[in-house]
């Protein structure tokens, strides 16, 4: 696998129906020094604002937080974006939240994340699409490889539902169909030669 | 497909600036990107110069154009746990040294916000002792606000956090249904005034016990966050309230050593210092 040293400044990973056990397993095993900013940005309940993040942390290596409006992105962190709201990263590597309307009917939406941080980090992000069972996310994806980022998605026999990993690989050419543990494996090369 | 970069935004934002009334120069890049992206898509504008083509001397698309820009999607009793806690913890304590509450709501979209807050002080017994100012920029949004009829399909969500919110009665006695739409009891707001005021060029218009900038100061940058903040610092009475959305913060601004942290979960600031 040829992996260019430093080139990343981050990474973000997307997901859906099926996607806890994955997110769970790569935080699990991420190295505890890891130095890139993890951004999750998952599907969940609207009105539940409590009890993901901690649930999240419970086997990551690392803490997990849902940021502030306009907080700064810090090395390192992991940040899941909060119920109800778009999460975006600005230029200047703060976070902003919106309440636009749902896209693809999710707030927050995958799609709205990752096109935001394509535009920002071009071709230093790495952008990880994993189990769901709709389409947000797969437009979010493209807008990661126009700008020269890397896409990465769930290998969809593994997938508990495949339509989100799926409907990415339709409309763009991802560079990396992985498992679960090639993604954590990639991740470690990462660490390994930062 | 044509793409709105960072270069011909500021231009925009600039041009605007100059040419009207209003200044987004300091929105947060994200959004305002992803809303003039969206508004050059839907009229099929080839560019950002097409746009900018358009505006003159149509003076009625460049304020639906703004209606476009500005964020306007709202509930009533968004984070129904904040505003047991404006019921339980934060009116009860204005009420210990006042007859009367002068509360404003900044950035009241549609208005939903402002029929929670009257819901909520007619369960109380209070709505004759208070005078309520709601304002927002977009004077479509805020003509939709006079008016409370709002989308029959919108009102599952809005029940469902107020029964969250364990309001006393049926959410249903508070509007009426006539096909698809709901029509709020003008009884409700009878002491509300809506008017159009800018948070970023419009002036320190008044003084207030309760200031609702709930969702609004996400759109903008730190910069214009920390300016208007002054402006709502100065709006605000001495141990008067400030409420901020679920998930915004005032740390990064200068003058938030003015203010102190009364509920951390709920957001509710209290003015310490002049
Ligand atoms: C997402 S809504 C918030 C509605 C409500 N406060 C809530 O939390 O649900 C944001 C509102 O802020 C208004 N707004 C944006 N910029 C503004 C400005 N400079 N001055 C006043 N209102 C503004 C928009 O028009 C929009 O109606």
């Amino acid at each position: 696998m040829k992996i260019q040293q430093n080139r990343y400044k981050a990474v973000v990973i997307g997901g859906s129906a099926g996607s806890f056990q994955g997110v769970t397993k790569i935080l699990s095993q991420l190295p505890a020094d890891f130095p890139l900013p993890i951004i999750l940005c998952l599907h969940r309940l609207k009105h539940v604002r409590h009890g993901f993040v901690e649930a999240l942390s419970i086997k990551s290596t690392k803490k997990v937080i849902e940021p502030y409006d306009k907080e700064p992105l810090k090395k390192g962190q992991v940040y899941l974006a909060p119920s109800n709201y778009h999460l975006a990263v600005e230029l200047g590597n703060t976070f902003s939240l919106s309440t636009e309307v749902m896209v693809n009917n999710s707030r927050p939406s995958i799609d709205i994340t990752f096109d935001s941080m394509a535009y920002v980090f071009r071709k230093k992000l790495i952008g990880i699409l994993l189990s769901g069972a709709n389409r947000d996310g797969a437009y979010g994806m493209k807008k990661i490889k126009n700008r020269g980022g890397t896409a990465i998605v769930q290998a969809p026999e593994e997938c508990l539902i495949s339509t989100m990993p799926e409907a990415a690989m339709r409309v763009t050419q991802v560079d990396h169909v992985m498992k679960i543990q090639e993604i954590v494996d990639f991740l470690g090369h990462i660490h390994k030669h930062y | 497909m044509y793409e709105v970069e960072l270069a011909e935004l500021k231009r925009l934002a600039e041009f605007i600036k100059t040419q009207y009334n209003y200044d987004f120069t300091n929105y947060a890049m994200s959004s305002f990107r992803r809303r003039v992206q969206r508004v050059i898509e839907l009229y099929r504008f080839k560019s950002v110069d097409w746009l900018i083509n358009r505006f003159s001397g149509d003076e009625a698309f460049f304020e639906e154009f703004v209606s476009e820009i500005t964020v306007n999607v709202t509930e009533m009793f968004r984070d129904p746990s904040f505003w047991r806690e404006l019921r339980d913890q934060v009116i009860p304590n204005l009420l210990l040294n006042h007859e009367h509450i002068k509360i404003w709501h900044a950035g009241c979209s549609s208005g939903e916000e402002v029929y929670s807050m009257a819901i909520m002080l007619s369960e109380m017994g209070l709505l004759d002792r208070v005078t309520i100012i709601a304002t927002d920029l977009d004077k479509g949004i805020l003509e939709k606000a006079r008016k409370g009829e709002y989308a029959l399909r919108n009102m599952e969500l809005n029940k469902k956090n107020y029964i969250r919110y364990q309001g006393k009665n049926n959410f249903e006695d508070y509007y009426t249904v006539r096909d698809d739409k709901v029509y709020m009891n003008p009884e409700l707001v009878e002491n509300v005034q809506y008017r159009v005021h800018d948070l970023v060029n419009g002036p320190v218009f008044n003084k207030f016990d309760l200031v609702l900038c709930r969702n609004v100061m996400i759109y903008f940058n730190q910069v214009l966050q920390n300016s208007v903040l002054i402006k709502l610092h100065e709006s605000l009475f001495r141990y008067g309230y400030l409420v901020i959305g679920a998930k915004e913060s005032l740390i990064w601004c200068e003058i938030a050593n003015k203010f102190i942290v009364v509920n951390n979960e709920e957001r509710i600031y209290k003015k310490y210092r002049d």
